[in-house]
This record gives structure tokens, C-alpha cells and sequence, in this order.
């Protein structure tokens, strides 16, 4: 017996030793505490540009600039000629199209609508210069802005209206001489700015993000980890990791929370089961447009109204338009919560020429595809842009028109306020027909929301979703989750028959005391 | 003659109490859990659902070795003999202070309709809640998971059945609570399950004296 007992006793102290020691050796640093250190580290740069003595030297044009970076860079330029920010578009698949090429070119967008016939204006966010005429032909590498995105100056700036050249006050030597990783004002620049203002279109990517707060964004608050944009959208080759679904329609090449966090970031199992079906960025941004307001509806059927034959704007009290003559009419949100889709990562687009019959459904000019039955499909948060665009009532087509001019004559939509003259010019140049009429229909455009990412504190609880009333999914019908949804016919018998059985013992129970109390009176 | 005897054992009057408990846990966290009220919170309502359901589980597995160890399984063999009686007791004699149709005995607890009853929830109620809360628990969109055997495309037919088994243990628990007044005294049936022991009418050809725990087993089994 004492012997039994003492191999127990050391059997068990080696079962507790061996536990504790392979304990201690597990006994890393979280994942998080990782990450931080790994993305607080400052980027020191190999070269220093400003010695070169091919930049120091007055460049007359931006493509003198060009054609020296590639004197050393020798290979990058034919990099970046395939890249979808130069390109503006991409080959993909699209489920019942086929392969196309998709991009600025022939997507139509939910706010100026499109590029086409107005390259000289949106050239500006254009990694190219001399944006003059027409997108295609363009293969001169010289016209590369290798500086919009390298510049680390921030003296860089390309002028309103230039074909995407510089603005002449620039200092290119200075710039040139300065130049490495992109930092997040370069991105900012262009994609905090899309649609022709702050936040415009995104609603989580604006001039906030420059200098975030950590309630803003927790990644790149400049007190917190102060991450850069490249440092979650890594590039390969100038291939940049991550795109957006206002114009991608592939599952690939996404840039995802997991590619750091993993598939079970959290200590709660409970909480890592949801990271099945429920995207990253559906608790983690709980709101967007936390600082600046965004573009929520645009109707573009009110523009044109002139004052003394002059346009004019109407600002409400944060300075957003809410009229321009151009445009049309605006609304604005601000902390806005998301709506929330499923979203298998593929995507189709209202392309240029498409034609639309019913007219009584909102146009959807992006559908995200995906559902609760697609293994593929998560829950992910979204803005939805709605408008009223132009569109050709006879040829069943959206409407291009020309928008943008240097003067009054050319039949810009802009300087003469002529949409049948407009339309007419600009669907003849995406090579379209008109029939000279023009109505508005409605379309919607769903915007993805994936930064803004709120600190642990400000996550999405679990009865927004989890409840009777006002879940944030309300609108995602197509599957059964606890507390939100119930069977009213289990529910309302079930409360009956606990009802019934509470009133049956009451009643049960009242006839026994009051008989028992007539049978003491009769004894 | 009414004597003391030894009815409920200790581990008997462990299971019952412990389920009690549970089940009463069970329905304030599942109901939460539902969205019928807030109370817990919901993740702690989920987290604390999941521990009392193991825990329910573990007990259920004792129950059922002591059940067959014991023979007590046989007190739930349903019985339609004097079930007539039994009804007409609760509907009218009980007013008018008639003897109890069924004699109480230590191997015969259980009146017809308790053995009907308590036999529905050991193979059907509890089984049907065990059942959907394991599936509830383990089902995890078995397009991925590991459950495709199944076939299950949605948690909706799990979560409807375990909300209507929640609904049938409550309605049981109102009735259970009120019939446990209709002993001998009111409060006859709530000492017994407490102390073990209870004041039946003797039966001589029964042996009544409480057994020593060792030897009860054996005298049941005879």
C-alpha cells in the first residue's frame, strides 16, 4: 500500500513538473505585443537620395525626373507599367461576363461617374503625367510619377486640371532627392480625397487618418503603433496587396486582418467561432466616418439650377456641400454605423453599355456576391452610396456624360449645364449611343469598410447583433442566429402553455384551500 | 400506522437537488441566451450555459449509472394500473381530503402518473435538450466543420427544438413545485426530499426501517 501511494505521488509531481515546464517554454509574448514591437520599429533607409549626383539638378519637366530614376531603378518602370495604378484596370473573371478587362475605363462609379472624356481633371490621381487625350496608348515610361507616391518631402503636389503634372510651384530636385517609402500622406493624398473631396467616397479613408487619434484607428494612431499605409498593403513588383470592390470583381490578392492577427485572434473560443462566418471588421468598426462627415446620397437629377445665370453651392454648417450647381444634391453622414452584407469576395460591376430594363429596382452599380449557404461568404460592414443618375430611357443605358472642360462651348456638363449636349458628347466618346432623352434612376454603390479599426474598448458588443430589436443584422435575413431570431409559433405556445400551467396550479390550489377551510368549519 | 421511513438516498437527494439547481441555471442563462431578457450579459450568458450543460451532462452520467446500479430505474416504468384513480384524486377527492389512491413505498415511489410524467422527461425531454445542446454547441456551419454528415444547413432546427424543450421543463417545474404540496401535509414531500426521510403508511410485508447504505442496494434488488 505504501509503495502504491508513493509511485502515485511521484507520478503525479512528474506529471505537474513536466506541465509547468512546458508551460514556461510556451510562455511567449501575445501576438498583439508581437505585432506592436514589430511595427513600431522606425524604417531606416538604405541610400540616401539627396547624394546622388543625377538628382542634384534642375529638372525642367517631371519626366527629366522620371528618366533619372530609372537610370539606376532600371527594371521598376516596366514594374509599375503593369500595375493597376497605372493601368486603371485589371483582367479578371466575372461570373457570367467572362474574362474582361475592368477598371476606370468602362466601370461607372456612384459619383462623377467616370473618367472618360474627363482624364485631364481625374488625371490628377493618376500615377502618370501628360493625361491629355484618351487612356489607351499609353506607354511612354517616361510619363511615370514615381514621386506622387515615393515623395517623403510632402512637398510633392500635381496640379488641379493638368493631366496629372505636377504643379509648377514644385521643387523636383528637392523632391527627387527625397524620396523613399511611400508614407501614408502619399496614399492620402488620392484615396482619402476620392470623388472630388475629403471622404468623399470611402467614408473610412480620409484626411483624419494623416494624424489619427487611437479612436479613430487604432493601427495608425500617431501616438499608438503608428503603422503607414504599405505596412498592411505590401507590394510585390509595385503590385499592391489589397484592392476595392468599387471596381475589383476577384477573390484574390485581398489584404486581410488575418495576414497578422490569424483566424482565432481572441483569448474567447466564443469569439473566435465567429470568425467563420464573421469578418474581422464587421465587431472592429463599430462606426465610420468618425471625424469627417461622408457623401451618403448623391442626386445628380438636381443639378444645373442657376443663380442669375451663375452656378452656385449651398454648405451646410461643417462646410460640406450639400448643392452644387455641377452636381447635384448631397447628403452627408457622419459616425455612421455600417450596414453589413455576406461577401464571398467576387463581385460584378454595372459595366459602360450595359443595358437595365426594370427601373423600378435600385441599379446596383457594384453587387457584392454571397450568402449564409456560401462557405465562402463572411459578414462584413459596408457603406452604401445611393443616387439618382443619368440614364437613357430609350437605349436602356446609364449615361456617361462630359463633364469637365477648360471653358464654356465644348458642351461640358459643367460649364454649360446642357445634359442632353453632355450626354451626347460623352457617350460618343466611350463609343456609345443617345437617343437624346434623359432621366434619373436610382442606383446604390457598396463600399467595403475596412479601416477606422476601433480599439478593444469601442468593438461591437454582442447583443447589437445578438437582439430582438435593432440588431445591426437586422437586414441579413437568410440564416437563424440566437436571440435575433426565434420561432413565433414555439415562442407565443410555449409562453401559453407555462402560462396555462401556472394559472391551472393557482386555480388548483385556491379550490383546495377553500374547500380544506370549509371542511375545518364544518368539523 | 404512519412510520419514518428512509425513501430518498443521499445520492438521490444529491441529483435531484444539483439538477434543480441546474436547470433553473440553465433556463435563466438559455433564455438569455434567446433574447428574452438581459441579465448576465450575453457572452457571460453563453459561457456560463455552456459550463452548467457539462456539468448537467457529468450528472446525468452518474444518474444513470446509480439508476441501473441501484434497480431505481424500474420506479419509472410507466404503469396504467390505478392511473384512473390518480386522476380522479387530483381532480376531485384532493378537495374533499380522500386517502391518496397509491400507497407510497420504498419500492414504489412514484404514482402512476409520476411514473408517466418523470418517464417522458428521462427519455424524451432531457435526451431532446442533451441532444440539440450538443448539436448547438458543436455546430459550426457544417460546410467547414466536421459535421457535414449531418446535413444540417442552418442551426434554426436545433435552436427550435432546445427552445421548445426549455418551454416543457418550465411548464414542468410550475406544476412539479405545486404537486410537491399535495403530500400527506404540504410540506411532507419537500422534507422527505431534503432529510430522506418520510412518514408513510406501513406496509408489513415490506421492510420499512431505514437500511444501512451498504446493504439498501441488496435489499432492493431482491
Amino acid at each position: 500500500m505504501k509503495k502504491i501511494v508513493i509511485i502515485l505521488v511521484v507520478f503525479f509531481l512528474a506529471i505537474v513538473s513536466a506541465v509547468l515546464f512546458l508551460r514556461t517554454n510556451e510562455t511567449q509574448q501575445p501576438l498583439t505585443v508581437q505585432l506592436k514591437e514589430k511595427y513600431s520599429k522606425k524604417h531606416i533607409p538604405s541610400v540616401d537620395h539627396s547624394k546622388f549626383t543625377s538628382l542634384q539638378k534642375n529638372f525642367a519637366h517631371p519626366q527629366e525626373v522620371t528618366e533619372a530614376c530609372i537610370t539606376c531603378h532600371t527594371e521598376r518602370h516596366k514594374e509599375v507599367m503593369k500595375s493597376n495604378h497605372w493601368n486603371w484596370e485589371r483582367e479578371e473573371y466575372v461570373k457570367g461576363r467572362g474574362i474582361i478587362h475592368i477598371g476606370k475605363k468602362n466601370a461607372i462609379n456612384n459619383f462623377c461617374i467616370g473618367v472618360e472624356g474627363n482624364e485631364q481633371s481625374c488625371a490628377k490621381c493618376h500615377v502618370g503625367f501628360g493625361m491629355t487625350e484618351a487612356l489607351s496608348g499609353y506607354t511612354d515610361s517616361t510619363n511615370i510619377d514615381c514621386l506622387v507616391c515615393h515623395d517623403n518631402s510632402e512637398t510633392y503636389a500635381k496640379g488641379s486640371e493638368m493631366g496629372g503634372a505636377p504643379d509648377p510651384g514644385v521643387d523636383l530636385a528637392k523632391v527627387a532627392q527625397n524620396v523613399g517609402k511611400p508614407k501614408r500622406t502619399n496614399c492620402g493624398v488620392c484615396h482619402f480625397f476620392g470623388g472630388g473631396g475629403n471622404n468623399v467616397k470611402h467614408g473610412d479613408l480620409e484626411k483624419a487618418m494623416f494624424e489619427p487619434s487611437k479612436e479613430v484607428d487604432v493601427h495608425m494612431a500617431s501616438e499608438g503603433v503608428n503603422m503607414s499605409c504599405v505596412d498592411c498593403h505590401t507590394s510585390e513588383n509595385h503590385m499592391m496587396k489589397g484592392k476595392m470592390y468599387s471596381l475589383s470583381s476577384m477573390n484574390r490578392n485581398r489584404s486581410s486582418c488575418e495576414q497578422c492577427h490569424t483566424e482565432s485572434p481572441h483569448e474567447a473560443s466564443i469569439l473566435n467561432e465567429h470568425t467563420l462566418k464573421v469578418a474581422c471588421q464587421t465587431c472592429h468598426i463599430p462606426v465610420y466616418a468618425k471625424v469627417n462627415a461622408t457623401k451618403t446620397e448623391w442626386d445628380w437629377s438636381t443639378a444645373g439650377q442657376l443663380k442669375n445665370g451663375e452656378p452656385f453651392e449651398i454648405d451646410d454648417k461643417d462646410g460640406n456641400h450639400t448643392y452644387l450647381s455641377i452636381k447635384g444634391s448631397f447628403t452627408w453622414g457622419k459616425s455612421l454605423k455600417p450596414e453589413y452584407i455576406w461577401f464571398n469576395g467576387t463581385a460584378d460591376h454595372y459595366l459602360l453599355g450595359d443595358t437595365v430594363s426594370d427601373t423600378s429596382k435600385v441599379l446596383k452599380i457594384n453587387t457584392l456576391n454571397g450568402s449564409y449557404s456560401d462557405p465562402e461568404s463572411k459578414i462584413i460592414p459596408v457603406k452604401v452610396h445611393r443616387a439618382k443618375q443619368p440614364y437613357d430611357p430609350v437605349t436602356k443605358m446609364l449615361i456617361q456624360p462630359k463633364l469637365f472642360a477648360d471653358k464654356k462651348g465644348e458642351g461640358a456638363l459643367w460649364k454649360d449645364f446642357d445634359w442632353v449636349r453632355a450626354s451626347d458628347i460623352g457617350m460618343t466618346e466611350v463609343g456609345l449611343p443617345f437617343s437624346g432623352k434623359y432621366t434619373f434612376i436610382n442606383t446604390e454603390m457598396t463600399w467595403p469598410v475596412n479601416h477606422m479599426v476601433s480599439t478593444k474598448e469601442l468593438t461591437v458588443n454582442c447583443i447589437e447583433c445578438h437582439s430582438r430589436n435593432e440588431s445591426r443584422l437586422a437586414g441579413l435575413t437568410d440564416f437563424y442566429m440566437p436571440a435575433r431570431d426565434y420561432s413565433s409559433i414555439i415562442d407565443s405556445s410555449g409562453k401559453w402553455i407555462v402560462i396555462l400551467s401556472i394559472l391551472g396550479v393557482f386555480l388548483h390550489g385556491g379550490v383546495r384551500i377553500f374547500s380544506a377551510s370549509k371542511r375545518r368549519k364544518g368539523n | 400506522m404512519r412510520k419514518q421511513v428512509y425513501i430518498y438516498r443521499s445520492f438521490e437527494r444529491f441529483w435531484h437537488w444539483t439538477q434543480a439547481f441546474l436547470i433553473f441555471f440553465l433556463a435563466a442563462t438559455g433564455f438569455e441566451v434567446h433574447g428574452s431578457f438581459v441579465f448576465f450579459g450575453y457572452q457571460n450568458a453563453v459561457e456560463y450555459h455552456n459550463v452548467a450543460a457539462y456539468a448537467f451532462i457529468i450528472l446525468i452520467a452518474f444518474a444513470i449509472f446509480w439508476h441501473f446500479s441501484t434497480g431505481e430505474w424500474k420506479q419509472y416504468l410507466p404503469t396504467f394500473s390505478n392511473i384512473k384513480a390518480q386522476i380522479n384524486f387530483y381532480l376531485v377527492g384532493i378537495f374533499s381530503n380522500a386517502p391518496h389512491p397509491t400507497k407510497k413505498t420504498v419500492l414504489s415511489k412514484l404514482n402512476p402518473l409520476q411514473r408517466l410524467v418523470y418517464f417522458a422527461l428521462k427519455v424524451l425531454v432531457i435526451p431532446v435538450m442533451v441532444i440539440s445542446g450538443l448539436l448547438y454547441m458543436f455546430y459550426r456551419y457544417p460546410q467547414k466543420g466536421g459535421m457535414a454528415g449531418l446535413n444540417l444547413d442552418s442551426v434554426e432546427p436545433i435552436a427550435l427544438f432546445h427552445t421548445a424543450g426549455a418551454f416543457a421543463l418550465i411548464a414542468f417545474i410550475v406544476v412539479h413545485l405545486y404537486l410537491i404540496t399535495t403530500g400527506h401535509k404540504p410540506t411532507t414531500n419537500l422534507k422527505a426530499m431534503i432529510t430522506g426521510y418520510e412518514e408513510i403508511e406501513e406496509d408489513d410485508t415490506e421492510k420499512t426501517a431505514a437500511p444501512n447504505e451498504e446493504t439498501k442496494a441488496e435489499t432492493i434488488e431482491k
